[in-house]
């Protein structure tokens, strides 16, 4: 295995980051499992309230596991009985959704504030966080109060602040998203670079599609407190199993029973592809492969719907429409288009796919306990 | 203009007003039955003038007697800003003297008891103090009263006639202080009068100060010319001095005037 | 649009109304009457000679002398308490602020009738003391003991406040960076509540400035040991009104010069 590696070599068999455990609050209850090698950068996606917070929350420490194990670096934090390592103790770097940057103490402080802690001393701890605060690019901003900062300079002073411990585990909850667009995508470039040389095990909480493309290397889809998907960014782009990842990479996937080509979504809807399938299946198809007309189409496409119009929305170049066929679709069409057939909202259309651009796979998720290779073999 | 929105406000405040001014200062109704008679009398006389209040009250039907104890010189002090007061009783004739050059007496003060200090100590007396020279001794706490006060200048006259050089732990605000103080066992000794001994009982033991004979305070006793009731506190005056007022205090440990 | 009094309205707010601002005036009234009364009182002329009078000059050190080692007690004691309060899960946590608060209602005299039970030569505390040979009554340590008795719930309860009111999530923050919760508590929980210590303290202090009943009924009347300056404003007011005079305005301008040298702190604080 190639690349940095953290600590003490373990042995084989065991990962740097083990995890396979249950929160239960209240009526939730969050069932996951996950283990991750020094360099993996795993994306956790899902709607609100699948659990994304609660599972970040108890590989921190902030929240104990009901039952089931987190291990890392072969040191056990949590084991389900007596009490759990605290936050303290464990080497774990976490930057907060709402940043929590010390309000009284200096950019420069606030990043030497985790060494220092920890046992370094203050000429030293500032050092070291003058440091970081240069890899991060706001070198100069060391002396200014958070209050005193922008958004994108206080995101990379937060950051600067949770590597400045060297942590085994870093957890970043949706660190982009109170950014103003273009700030963000600066931003997400670089934090993909520094992920990128970061030698512990990064766990990227967030609802941007975009976060999973440019800086995860693994993506793991969670819903209602179970995984529902778990692969590569490509993979689950591709091939989504939620709602949720559909809507968010902005393809369309349909659920349904497949026997031959014929594949049943509802009673109401069917669908057929080029793929003989018996059993359950998802439907995929672009948005661009949906074809728009008024009257019913004439031509070789063999799906198509009624559908009403429920939204128009420019998308890049193309104009995206969102329908309703019974089911949720969306159709990209070009403006001209859109004037042609005068798509607004409410209006009746026909929607049409041809079987060729049907995907067809499998609904069962690649499992919790797949690893997929690491990227550094 | 006054507008409709103002005139709650104004009736508010003006009302506030009135209310203030009339709980403080005189009003022209004449003496009747359903008054009250108030009566500032030293904290020294609070037993018998209590007793007082009952027979008074018997003998008035329908008025209330409201009596305020305190430092004799606290109450001149009130009297002389103008207190809604009808007697006032000191402890000492320098206290009542403050009342009359200030023209708040309506007539001339009468004695109607004296009284002589004394030192007390608590019962069991743990500090085995026999005479009045031991509070030279070392370790040994006395109070007394505060020197503004009639029972205070008592003693700084009896402390320096004995040549006493220890100072008191503490200067109480009256004699009642003083003496709730060596009750507790607070204090080692404490000097108070003979009737604040008496009224003590066993709780505390007494032991007599030299010369103390020879320095006595005369209680003097006067209406007061803001009295609303001048009857009834005249009534009160006589009570005082009637055989029945002169018994109680004789009983209590006061002298004759 | 301009108000009866010539002051620019806003158009959208329009002028205040009369029902508001005549009690308001009233109240303004009564706070500022007996100040202004005062003020205009004081013999000012024979000020430079009673201001180094050994009375007033003793008072004066002794309720500087006793407040500040009440603030300081205060400290000491108070952030611990206020912590516990605001930051664990003690059980019957209501029924501990509800205690601590009680001073705040007492009577002083009664406190000072239960600091006598307490601390008395006879006190459950102050017998076994005795034995020892230590009294507490009548000495400068029982003032402090009263002042902090009645200041003690002003301090904490400001403090607490604080304490819930900041952002709980920095202590999480400053766990996750490895900070063990002493350190949290010096670097993080205090700087935070500072406008609030800063506050309690000030309230504390001036409490413990303005104490009477229990100073005098717990530790007594004594020049230079234990008649602070209220209780020298009270002595001297029967025997030397003047002097009271004299006594009260002083205590007043040291009370307004430390209002207003804490209020420029406190407007710092607040701008951060």
């Amino acid at each position: 295995m190639t690349g940095p590696v953290i600590g003490p070599v373990i042995g084989p068999g065991a990962a740097y980051l083990d995890a396979d455990f249950v929160v239960r609050r209240g009526d939730f209850v969050l069932d996951v499992a996950l283990s991750a090698e020094p360099g993996d950068v795993i994306a956790v996606i899902g709607p609100n309230g699948s659990g994304k917070s609660t599972m970040a929350r108890a590989l921190a420490g902030l929240v104990p596991v009901t039952s089931g194990r987190i291990t890392c670096r072969g040191t056990d934090w949590d084991t389900g009985e007596g009490q759990p390592v605290q936050v303290q103790a464990r080497n774990v770097g976490v930057v907060f959704q709402d940043l929590l940057l010390f309000p009284h103490l200096s950019a420069l402080d606030n990043v030497a504030f985790g060494p220092h802690s920890r046992g370094v001393d203050k000429t030293g701890a500032r050092r070291t966080a003058r440091a970081w605060l240069d890899r991060l690019g706001v070198g100069e901003l060391s002396h200014r109060r958070p209050g005193e900062l922008s958004g994108g300079q206080a995101q990379r002073v937060a950051i600067a602040r949770a590597l400045a411990t060297e942590p085994a585990l870093l957890l970043l909850d949706e660190p982009l998203a109170a950014l103003d667009v273009g700030v963000a995508m600066t931003l997400r470039v670089e934090l993909a670079r520094h992920l990128a040389d970061f030698g512990g095990v990064s766990v990227l909480v967030t609802h941007q599609a975009i976060d999973t493309m440019t800086v995860a290397n693994r993506v793991m889809v969670l819903d209602e407190g179970s995984v529902a998907q778990i692969g590569s960014p490509q993979e689950v782009a591709q091939r989504p199993r939620t709602d949720h990842v559909a809507r968010l990479v902005g393809l369309n996937a349909l659920r349904g029973r497949s026997s031959g080509t014929d594949v049943q979504v509802t009673d109401a809807m069917s669908l057929t592809s080029v793929t003989p399938f018996d059993g359950e299946v998802f439907a995929s198809f672009t948005p661009s492969a949906v074809t728009v007309t008024l009257e019913e189409p004439t031509g070789s496409a063999r799906n198509r719907w009624q559908a009403t119009v429920q939204s128009v929305v420019p998308h890049g170049e193309a104009v995206r429409v969102h329908l309703d066929a019974g089911q949720a679709l969306i159709a990209d069409v070009t403006p001209a288009s859109v004037a042609r057939l005068s798509l607004v909202p409410g209006r009746a259309v026909w929607a049409s796919v041809k079987a060729t651009e049907v995907a067809i796979y499998g609904t069962t998720p690649s499992g919790p306990d797949a690893r997929l290779p690491s990227r550094h073999v | 203009m006054i507008t409709r929105a103002a005139r709650p406000a104004i009736l508010t405040s003006v009302g506030i007003l009135l209310l203030a001014a009339g709980c403080g200062g005189d009003s022209d109704d004449g003496a009747s039955e359903g008054e009250t008679v108030t009566v500032l009398a030293a904290s020294s006389l609070t037993e018998t003038f209590t007793e007082l209040e009952g027979i008074y009250q018997e003998e008035h039907e329908g008025v209330d007697v409201r009596i305020s104890f305190d430092s004799s010189s606290t109450l001149a002090g009130q009297a002389i800003e103008g207190a809604p007061a009808d007697v006032l009783a000191t402890a000492d004739e320098a206290t009542m003297a403050m009342a009359t050059d200030a023209d708040v007496t309506a007539e001339e003060p009468q004695l109607f008891a004296t009284n002589t200090m004394v030192m007390v100590v608590p019962a069991g007396n743990l500090a085995g103090i026999v005479s009045f020279e031991d509070l030279n001794q070392e370790g040994i706490t006395y109070i007394a009263c505060e020197e503004s006060a009639p029972c205070g200048a008592l003693a700084k006259t009896l402390l320096d006639a004995n040549q006493i050089e220890a100072a008191p732990s503490s200067f109480e605000v009256d004699v009642k202080a003083v003496l709730t103080k060596v009750e507790l066992d607070e204090a080692d000794a404490g000097l108070v009068y003979e009737s604040d001994a008496v009224a003590s009982g066993d709780k505390v033991e007494t032991i007599e100060i030299p010369m103390a004979e020879q320095e006595i305070n005369n209680y003097p006793i006067a209406t007061l010319t803001q009295s609303e009731n001048p009857d009834l506190a005249t009534d009160w005056v006589d009570l005082v001095l009637s055989e029945e007022g002169q018994g109680i205090l004789g009983e209590a440990g006061f002298g004759a005037p | 649009m301009t108000s009866r009094k010539g002051v620019r309205v806003d158009p959208a707010v329009g002028r205040a109304p009369l029902l508001l601002v005549l009690p308001a005036l009233l109240g303004l009234a009564v706070l500022v009457l007996p100040l202004v009364s005062l003020l205009v009182r004081t013999p000012w002329s024979t000020m430079p000679a009673r201001l180094v009078d050994p009375v007033v000059l003793d008072a004066l050190w002794l309720s500087l002398l006793t407040s500040t080692i009440t603030m300081a007690l205060c400290l000491l004691l108070g952030l611990p308490l206020a912590w516990v309060l605001a930051r664990t899960h003690v059980r019957g946590r209501a029924l501990l602020r509800g205690v601590i608060t009680v001073p705040l209602v007492l009577p002083p005299v009664v406190a000072g009738v239960a600091l006598l039970t307490a601390f008395g030569r006879s006190g459950i505390l102050g017998a076994p003391l005795r034995d020892l040979g230590i009294t507490i009554p009548f000495t400068t340590t029982a003032v402090v003991i009263a002042h902090t008795f009645v200041a003690l719930p002003f301090f904490v309860i400001s403090v607490e406040g604080a304490f819930r009111a900041s952002n709980r999530d920095y202590d999480l923050v400053a766990a996750t960076l490895g900070a063990d919760r002493w350190t949290v508590f010096r670097r993080v929980t205090v700087p935070l509540a500072l406008p609030g210590i800063i506050a309690g303290l000030v309230l504390g202090w001036a409490r413990s400035l303005g104490e009477f009943g229990a100073t005098i009924t717990f530790a007594g009347n004594f020049p230079g040991t234990t008649q602070t300056m209220p209780l020298a404003v009270y002595s001297a007011l029967q025997s030397d009104p003047e002097a009271a005079l004299v006594l009260s305005v002083i205590l007043l301008l040291v009370s307004v010069l430390v209002l207003v040298l804490l209020r420029d702190r406190w407007l710092q604080q607040a701008a951060r």
